[in-house]
């Protein structure tokens, strides 16, 4: 039934083919942007170029906010069409519910991810140390908490006014403190520890490994382990938040 | 055995008491109607039966099992009132998408659809489609299960008379092979078509009765005049 529902979630996105090509061309032409930005900036000797440090980033971002805002909406619309009591009333169980979204989402991410790494790294040349495999799994397993996340918020918002608004409340500040627009360890304590807590610290982590080293270092696979389990984590409170009993 | 025993069924919604100690049953195999103004509990009391109702107190027991139970959701359909299909896919793809839930497959999806009067709209989407079209694509959804106790509010909204009296013939003819219809209506000239009749108002139930003998209490041949009759006489105001 997980298969069934992600099959009926891709469905519906290929019935909104607008939407697909947004997903799959807005995040390469937004890194295009960042490219020519620091195009001509030069990079101190011994030292990362700024855009192949922030772009990579921004592959591991990028699915997330994107993923968070789709499923938030879509879970959203499914409260209020009606569709979702409807579920709860047949055999399908919740997490089979939550993790059909994630697999489907998942897989767009997959494939959109796939393309911004190909434009990334042949037309802007992103330079990566480490192998684009795992850039591309660690874009998805972003996606994948983007998609929990958006699960678990949808569930507190009554109306898609506070949905998207939701956006900049769970995803800027784990924007700001992930060490992409300030070193972790130049931070004010509580906030290094505020950082410490927050996924999309440890998506950024990984994605900076596989920037500086070529091979994968057991670091990544640590933080690769913690946005996972945040992920999970995440759905299953969203599911605990999706009552079959309304009053 | 009865296909749903409820006994003193109280639910409050907010503050508000909505159901005031219902109690009945609905034997099997036939159509009840649900019958009352908007606003009377209709939906309410068929939310209970279907179990995403929270209930304050009482029993609602639905083929021998407590309403909502795991094993029910493969016996008990429901359509809600507002179309409740994804209005961006077909109503092809909204069928088949229900029968995968019901482990049924394509063939019983597209048999339903055009169980529905639906099969030259297969295709399209089920936003494209007018309201009463989306109300049978709901419809569809919910007889792909084939389920033992179907559940309808209001499926007959926004139809023509000829599309309604196919959905009726449709519904005794469900009966007939051994299906338990609960269908809400607050058109009394539908009461007329089923076996059993439910009049509900303000959450209380003013009748537990069957066309034939609400004509004969309500002392008029038509079941508009005869429920307003009855609810007059609980009011106790003078006919």
């Amino acid at each position: 039934m997980t298969a069934a529902t992600a099959g009926r979630v891709l469905r519906q996105l290929r019935h909104d083919p607008r939407t697909i090509a947004m997903m799959l061309l807005v995040p390469s032409l937004l890194l295009g942007l960042l490219y020519l930005l620091w195009e001509d900036l030069p990079t101190p000797p011994g030292q990362v170029a700024v855009f192949d440090r922030v772009g990579l980033t921004m592959l591991g971002i990028f699915p997330f906010v994107v993923m968070f805002l789709v499923t938030s909406i879509a879970m959203l619309r499914e409260r209020t069409s009606g569709t979702l009591e409807r579920l709860l009333t047949t055999p399908l169980s919740r997490p089979s519910l939550l993790l059909g979204y994630g697999t489907a989402f998942g897989l767009a991410a997959a494939l959109q991810a796939v393309v911004t790494v190909a434009v990334a790294t042949t037309l802007y040349d992103l330079s990566v140390a480490g192998s684009l495999v795992l850039v591309v799994l660690i874009a998805v397993v972003d996606a994948i908490l983007g998609v929990a996340l958006g699960l678990l918020a949808s569930a507190f918002a009554r109306s898609e006014f506070q949905a998207v608004q939701f956006m900049p409340v769970i995803v800027l500040p784990q924007f700001f403190l992930c060490g992409l627009l300030a070193p972790r360890e130049q931070m004010a304590g509580w906030l290094q520890a505020v950082s410490d807590v927050l996924p999309l610290t440890y998506a950024v982590d990984a994605l900076q490994e596989v920037g500086r080293s070529s091979e994968p270092t057991g670091r990544m696979w640590l933080d690769l382990a913690v946005v996972a389990g945040a992920a999970v984590l995440a759905l299953a409170l969203a599911a605990g938040t999706l009552r079959r009993r309304t009053s | 055995m009865d296909a749903v025993v409820v006994r003193d069924l109280v639910v409050e919604r907010g503050r508000r008491r909505v159901l005031h100690g219902l109690g009945f049953s609905v034997p099997p195999g036939q159509v009840t109607g649900l019958l009352g103004p908007s606003g009377s509990g209709k939906s309410t009391l068929m939310r209970a039966l279907v179990g995403v109702q929270r209930v304050r107190s009482g029993e609602v027991t639905v083929l021998g099992e407590p309403a909502g139970s795991p094993g029910l959701r493969r016996r008990v359909g429901y359509v809600t009132q507002a179309p409740s299909v994804y209005a961006d896919l077909t109503v092809r793809e909204n069928a088949r998408y229900f029968a995968a839930l019901y482990g049924r497959g394509a063939r019983e999806a597209d048999a339903a659809v055009a169980d529905v009067g639906l099969a030259d709209a297969a295709h399209q989407l089920v936003d494209d489609l007018s309201g009463g079209q989306r109300g049978r694509a709901s419809l569809a959804c919910a007889l792909v299960g084939e389920p033992e106790l179907l559940v309808l509010d209001e499926p007959t909204v926004g139809l023509d008379p000829v599309l309604r009296a196919e959905l009726w013939a449709r519904f005794a003819a469900l009966a007939a092979a051994g299906t338990t219809l609960v269908v809400s209506s607050h058109v009394m000239d539908e009461a007329g078509r089923c076996d059993r009749l439910l009049l509900l108002r303000d959450g209380d139930l003013l009748a537990d009765t069957t066309p034939a003998r609400l004509r004969a209490d309500g002392g008029s041949p038509d079941l508009e005049e005869a429920f307003l009759t009855l609810v007059r006489a609980s009011e106790g105001v003078p006919a």
